[in-house]
C-alpha cells in the first residue's frame, strides 16, 4: 500500500529579550547553574510574576510576520503538573486567547514549488529549567536558570506531507524569527525547538491517522531523521497489524533511535484555568499598527531586494536570506568590497563551508565582514589571485592577523612585473622543450589548449603561485607563437 | 501604655514620655508573660524588635517622622520576612527562612515601625478558627474555650489581649472581619488590588487581600495608611493615589446612605447579633444617616462559588510546595513522585490536603465547566449585585458573623458548617470590595461585629463612617476581662 | 455529584499526595458533603453570563525588559533540603 505522510509541528521560539517573561532575571545562556533564577523564577512563596513589554512586543511582531489575527485581548493560563523543571508546579501559558491567532507562511520547496501552511496560532509562555541527568549519588541535578525564558510556541495545522515540507517549514520560521530579530535562533543553544506530529494514512483517504509527538528536536537534520524514523517505524507496525498509540516520542539523536516516554503517558489532566496573579493583555489597535510600521524587513521581502539590487540569483538570494545575521553579513561584506557577485560566491563557498566544518554559527564567526572584504578587495586590484586568496583566507581564520598581514608576511603578494615573469617563462620553457615540442607539434585546436594549460601550470608553479595569470597566459603565448 | 491607641502612642513617642524601645520592651513583656495562654504567637522576635526600636528612637529624636515611627506592630505569618521565619501555620514552611520581604513588611520598615513578630493563623490562611495551625489553637481573649476566629485568629487574639497596639492580617474570605468582629475588633478588608500582595503567602490570589486590625477605625486608618500603595511587582495591584485615611475620618455622614440587604438577616443570623446591628444602624440615623432595604440576591451562591474558586486557584498555588527548593522534604524519597506525594502529604495539614483536592477536582477534565467556570459566572452575578445596590446606596451593613466566637472543637470537624461561618463576608472577596468590620456590641460576653461593606476603593469612606460610630459608642473600647486583670500585673 | 474512592485517588495522585488508605473514606465524605454545597450553583441558569477570573475590569501591566536580578543563588540554596554544584538535588528524573 502507499502511505501519505502527515506531519504538524509545534515550534518552541526562544525570544531575544534581556530579562525574563515575568521576572527580572536575566536570559544570558551558559552562566552557571541557578544564577539566573530570582526568587520569582524559583517559585518562592508570595512572589508574583510582571509580563515583560517586550515578550509581547515579539510576539505580535511575529504575528504580523505572518499576516496573523492579532489578539487585542489575551489570557495567560496555569497549566498544572509536577515536574523538578517547573518550579511553580504549573506553568503560565496560553490556551484558549492566544495572542496570535490564525496565520499562514509560504515555503519555497527545492523543486521550486511553493506549498502553504496554515498556522493554527502561536502564543507566549515561560520556557522550565533544565534537569541534569549525570550522576549525583543517584540523584538528578535542576538548574533553573532558563525556567522563565520567553518562548512564543508556534502551533501549525497538520499541512506537511513531507521531511522535506516539514524542514522547508522550519527553516522558514527561523528566518522569520531572525530577520525579525526577535529569537537569535540559536539551535545549538536550544532557541529553536521542535515537536513534530506525525500520523500516516493510505494515500487518498482524508481520515487522519494516530499521531505521535516526537519531542525537543533542535536541529534540522535530527528533525529529518526523526521524521524519517518515525514514519518508517508506524508503516511498519501497521503494515505489521499492529496500531499505532498516541503517545510522545523521545529522539535518540546519537544512537538515531526514538523510545516512548512513559513518564509523560501517565493519564495527564493538566487543569488549565486563568492564572489569577496575571490579567488580560489588552492591546491597542495603535499599537498593533505601529508595529506593522516599523516592522523589520521579511525574509521575502529581502530575497527580492537581494536580487534586484545586487544582482543575485533567486538561488543565491534564497540562501542568503536563510537567517538575518547571514543576511546582515552578506550587505556588510558586499557594501565593503564593493562586489556582490564575490561576496555572494565567498560567503556561500569558503566561509560557509568552514563555519560548517567547525560547527560555528555565523554570528560567532572569527572572520569579520570587513575583513573578509579586505581579502576579496585584494583579489580584486589583483594584488593576490583567487588561488592564493583561498590560503589567506585559511590564515586568517587560524587567526594569523589581516589579509594584507598575511600576504605581507608569507610574500604572497601577485608577481605582476612583466620582465620578472618573462625571466620565469624562459626558464620553464628551456627546462620543458619536450611539452613545448609537444605543443607545438599538436593540430588539436582542444588537446593544444590544454597542452598550453599545462606549461601555464608549470609557470605558476615556479611562481609559487604568485605570478599574475592573465600576465602568465599572455607572455607564454606570445614567446610559443613568436 | 498598651491601652493606648495607636495615636496616642505616636504621640507619647514624640513627647517623650516613653522611647519606642520601652514601648517595645514594655509589650515584648506583656507577650512573654501573658501569650502563653493564647498562642497567639508563632515567632517573637524581640532581639530584631529591639534594634528596630532603637533605629526608631534615633529617627524619632531627628523629627519629621511618619506616623508609625516606633510603634511595634505584629504580623501575621503570612508576610515573608527576611530572615524571619515564615511559616503560614504549616509544617511545610517551619523551616523557611525568606531571603526577601513582602512588600507590605518593607513599607512598615519604611515607616520605622517595630516588627514584634509573626502571628498565628489557620494553615495556609484556611480556616475560620485558627484551629488548623501546625503551631496550635489560639484561644478567644473574652473566652477562653472559644476561638477567636480565622485565619487571621493569630493576630485578632494579640491585638484583643493587648499583646500589640496593632496587627497585620489578610482576608480571602472575611479571615481578617471574622476574627475582628469575635475578638471585638476593626479590621478592614481592602479594595482587591490596594494592598500589595507581593511577598503574602498565596492562598487565592484573585481574593486574597492584606489589611490592619486594630482597636479602631482610627488605628486602622493609619496602619492602612502605610500598608496601602502601588507594587510594580504585584500585576494585579492597582496605581491609584493612596489619601491619607486618617484625615477624613470625622467627615460627617450627614445624608449617608445604608443599605441593608434582606439576605444578611434571614434564617440562621444569632438574634442578639440582630439587635445589636439594629442598634448600630439607629446610632447612624441620629447621625443623619437614611436606611433602605436592599437585595443581593445572589448571596446565597457565594459559598458555593467561593469553594470552587478559593480551592481551584489554592490547588495550584500550593503545588510549589513540592520539597525541591525549600520548605519541608520527606525523609528518604524513593522517587521523585514519593518525594512530592510524601512531602506533601507530610508537609500538609488535613484542610489544606482536604481543598487541594477539591481544588484539583473542580478543575480536572469533565467537571471545569460545571464548577469552575460556573463559579466565575456566579461571581460575576454576585458583583453585580453590588453594583446594583451601590447605584441606590453609599454603604452596605450587616451582620459580619451570623453568630458570635462558637467553642473550641465544636465545628473543626464538620468543613461545611465551618465554611458557612463566612457566610456574609464571602460576596466581598468574590466582588472584590472593601469591607470592615468593627465591634457593635457583646452577648454573653462575646464580642459582636457590625460589617461595613463600600464601594470600589472607598476605604476612606468606610473608615470615616466606622470612626463616627465609635465617636458614639464605646464597644470598640472594651477590653476582655481576661486583659483587665492582666492590666494591672504587666 | 458525588465522588467515590477511585475519583478521591485519582485527584490525589494529580496533586501529589499520598493520602493514608485509612483516612481515604473520611477525606471522601467530607468532600461528597462539600461538593454538595457547591452543587446549590447548579440551580442558577448562567448561560449568559460571562466568567470573571478577576473582580476589578483591570489590565495586564507591563515591566520594561531590564534585568534588575542580580545572582542570589547562595541565599536562596541555604533554605534548600539538597543541593550540590549550586543544582537542586531530586530523586532521579526519567524520561
Amino acid at each position: 500500500m502507499e502511505w501519505e505522510t502527515v506531519i504538524g509541528l509545534e515550534v518552541h521560539v526562544q525570544l531575544a529579550t534581556q530579562s525574563k517573561i515575568f521576572s527580572g532575571s536575566s536570559t544570558r545562556f551558559g552562566a552557571a547553574p541557578n544564577t539566573q533564577a530570582c526568587a520569582v523564577d524559583l517559585a518562592m512563596p508570595g512572589t508574583l510574576p510582571v509580563l515583560n513589554e517586550q515578550a509581547l512586543r515579539y510576539a505580535i511582531m511575529f504575528g504580523l510576520a505572518i499576516d496573523a489575527d492579532i489578539n487585542q485581548r489575551s489570557v495567560f493560563d496555569r497549566k498544572n503538573y509536577f515536574y523538578p523543571d517547573l518550579p511553580k508546579g504549573y506553568q503560565t501559558t496560553q490556551l484558549d486567547e492566544p495572542i496570535v491567532g490564525p496565520g499562514l507562511i509560504e515555503v519555497q520547496l527545492d523543486d521550486g514549488s511553493c506549498k502553504q501552511i496554515r498556522i493554527h496560532h502561536a502564543h507566549l509562555e515561560e520556557d522550565a529549567g533544565k534537569s541534569l541527568h549525570e550522576d549525583f549519588h543517584g540523584m538528578s541535578g535542576i538548574d533553573l536558570n532558563r525556567a522563565g525564558t520567553p518562548l512564543i510556541e508556534i502551533v501549525s495545522e497538520p499541512d506537511m506531507r513531507t521531511s522535506e515540507e516539514a524542514i522547508a517549514f522550519a527553516k522558514k520560521l527561523h528566518s522569520i524569527v531572525t530577520c525579525l530579530g526577535i529569537s537569535d535562533g540559536d539551535m545549538s543553544q536550544g532557541s529553536m525547538r521542535f515537536d513534530v506530529n506525525i500520523s500516516v494514512r493510505p494515500k487518498g483517504t482524508e481520515e487522519l491517522g494516530t499521531r505521535t509527538e516526537t519531542k525537543n528536536l533542535n536541529s534540522f537534520r535530527f528533525m529529518e531523521r526523526a521524521i524519517k524514523l518515525e514514519v518508517e517505524r508506524q508503516i511498519d507496525l501497521i503494515e505489521d497489524g499492529g496500531s499505532i498509540a498516541q503517545e510522545t516520542r523521545l529522539y535518540d539523536s546519537d544512537k538515531n533511535i526514538s523510545r516512548s516516554m512513559r513518564s509523560k503517558e501517565e493519564a495527564n489532566d493538566y487543569r488549565y484555568f486563568p492564572c489569577p496573579d496575571l490579567l488580560p493583555i489588552s492591546i491597542d489597535a495603535s499599537y498593533i499598527n505601529e508595529l506593522r510600521e516599523n516592522l523589520p524587513e521579511l525574509p521575502e521581502a529581502k530575497k527580492a531586494r537581494f536580487v534586484s539590487s545586487y544582482a543575485l540569483s533567486a538561488y543565491d538570494a534564497n540562501m542568503l536570506t536563510a537567517d538575518r545575521a547571514t543576511a546582515d553579513y552578506f550587505e556588510a561584506l558586499s557594501q565593503a568590497c564593493g562586489d556582490a557577485k564575490l561576496a555572494a560566491n565567498w560567503l556561500m563557498g569558503e566561509l560557509s563551508a568552514s563555519l560548517n566544518n567547525h560547527d560555528i554559527n555565523i554570528e560567532h564567526c572569527p572572520i569579520s565582514a570587513k575583513q573578509l572584504a579586505e581579502l576579496i578587495s585584494r583579489i580584486k586590484d589583483n594584488t593576490i589571485s583567487g588561488k592564493i586568496a583561498k590560503q589567506v583566507f585559511e590564515a586568517m581564520w587560524n587567526g594569523e592577523g589581516s589579509a594584507d598581514t598575511i600576504i605581507e608576511a608569507k610574500g604572497l603578494k601577485q608577481v605582476s612585473d612583466s620582465g620578472a615573469i618573462e625571466a620565469m617563462v624562459e626558464e620553464v620553457l628551456s627546462a620543458n622543450q619536450a611539452m613545448v615540442d609537444d605543443y607545438l607539434g599538436e593540430e588539436v585546436e582542444k588537446k593544444r589548449k590544454k597542452k598550453f594549460n599545462a606549461l601555464v601550470g608549470r609557470v605558476m608553479q615556479a611562481s609559487k603561485g604568485k605570478a599574475n595569470p592573465s600576465q602568465v597566459n599572455q607572455i607564454l603565448q606570445k614567446k610559443l607563437d613568436s | 501604655m498598651h491601652t493606648q491607641s495607636i495615636a496616642e502612642l505616636a504621640q507619647g513617642l514624640r513627647k517623650g514620655d516613653y522611647s519606642s524601645k520601652e514601648l517595645t520592651q514594655h509589650y515584648l513583656q506583656r507577650i512573654e508573660q501573658l501569650d502563653g495562654n493564647y498562642n497567639s504567637f508563632i515567632s517573637v522576635t524581640a532581639e530584631q524588635a529591639l534594634q528596630q526600636a532603637a533605629q526608631a528612637d534615633l529617627r524619632l529624636a531627628k523629627g519629621d517622622t511618619p506616623m508609625l515611627c516606633g510603634i511595634p506592630i505584629a504580623h501575621k505569618d503570612i508576610f515573608c520576612t527576611q530572615g524571619t521565619r515564615t511559616s503560614c501555620g504549616s509544617k511545610m514552611l517551619d523551616n523557611f527562612i525568606p531571603p526577601y520581604d513582602a512588600t507590605v513588611i518593607k513599607h512598615f520598615q519604611q515607616a520605622g515601625s517595630v516588627s514584634l513578630g509573626k502571628t498565628n493563623m489557620d494553615e495556609f490562611a484556611m480556616g475560620s478558627s485558627n484551629e488548623s495551625s501546625f503551631y496550635g489553637l489560639v484561644k478567644n481573649p473574652w473566652k477562653m474555650e472559644c476561638v477567636p476566629g480565622g485565619s487571621s485568629g493569630g493576630p485578632a487574639a494579640a491585638v484583643a489581649a493587648q499583646l500589640a497596639p496593632a496587627a497585620t492580617g489578610t482576608d480571602t474570605g472575611g479571615s481578617i472581619r471574622q476574627p475582628a468582629a469575635l475578638c471585638g475588633l476593626t479590621g478592614l478588608k481592602p479594595t482587591y488590588g490596594r494592598v500589595s500582595r507581593y511577598g503574602m503567602i498565596a492562598f487565592a490570589s484573585s481574593l486574597d487581600q492584606g489589611g490592619p486590625m486594630g482597636r479602631s477605625a482610627q488605628d486602622a486608618a493609619l496602619l492602612l495608611n502605610v500598608m496601602a500603595g502601588f507594587d510594580p511587582q504585584d500585576s494585579t495591584c492597582i496605581d491609584k493615589p493612596v489619601p491619607d485615611y486618617s484625615l477624613t475620618l470625622n467627615d460627617s455622614i450627614e445624608g449617608l446612605r445604608i443599605g441593608l440587604p434582606k439576605e444578611y438577616f434571614g434564617e440562621g443570623l444569632d438574634s442578639d447579633i440582630q439587635k445589636a446591628v439594629e442598634q448600630a444602624i439607629k446610632v447612624y440615623e441620629t447621625l443623619g444617616a437614611s436606611i433602605k432595604e436592599i437585595s443581593l440576591p445572589h448571596t446565597e451562591l457565594a459559598i458555593p462559588a467561593y469553594y470552587v474558586i478559593a480551592p481551584a486557584e489554592a490547588s495550584a498555588n500550593l503545588s510549589r510546595f513540592d520539597g525541591v527548593r525549600y520548605g519541608y522534604r520527606c525523609d528518604n524519597p524513593q522517587d521523585l513522585n514519593d518525594l512530592y506525594s510524601r512531602s506533601r502529604a507530610e508537609g500538609f495539614g488535613d484542610e489544606v490536603k482536604r481543598r487541594i483536592l477539591i481544588g484539583a477536582y473542580a478543575l480536572s477534565a469533565g467537571y471545569y465547566d460545571a464548577y469552575y467556570k460556573k463559579a466565575q459566572c456566579i461571581r460575576r452575578l454576585i458583583k453585580n449585585d453590588f453594583i446594583s445596590a451601590f447605584e441606590q446606596v453609599d454603604v452596605i451593613m450587616g451582620p459580619t458573623t451570623p453568630s458570635p466566637a462558637f467553642k473550641l472543637g465544636e465545628k473543626s470537624n464538620d468543613p461545611v458548617t465551618m465554611y458557612l461561618e463566612d457566610i456574609y463576608t464571602i460576596s466581598v472577596n468574590l466582588a472584590g470590595l472593601p469591607g470592615l468590620s468593627i465591634p457593635a456590641g457583646l452577648t454573653e460576653g462575646k464580642p459582636i461585629g457590625l460589617q461595613l461593606i463600600g464601594n470600589y476603593f472607598e476605604e476612606a469612606k468606610l473608615l470615616n463612617i466606622a470612626h463616627r460610630y465609635q465617636q458614639e459608642s464605646d464597644w470598640h473600647q472594651q477590653t476582655p476581662p481576661a486583659a483587665h486583670k492582666q492590666n494591672s500585673e504587666v | 455529584m458525588a465522588v467515590d474512592r477511585s475519583d478521591i485517588e485519582k485527584i490525589a495522585t494529580l496533586a501529589r499526595i499520598k493520602l493514608d488508605e485509612n483516612s481515604i473514606p473520611e477525606i471522601t465524605s467530607s468532600i461528597c458533603d462539600i461538593l454538595a454545597l457547591v452543587d446549590k450553583m447548579q440551580l442558577v441558569k448562567t448561560d449568559d453570563i460571562e466568567p470573571m477570573a478577576h473582580p476589578l475590569d483591570a489590565i495586564q501591566r507591563l515591566r520594561c525588559d531590564k534585568v534588575t536580578e542580580e545572582d542570589q543563588r547562595e541565599a536562596f540554596q541555604q533554605i534548600a533540603p539538597q543541593t550540590e554544584d549550586g543544582l537542586y538535588l531530586v530523586p532521579k528524573v526519567i524520561e
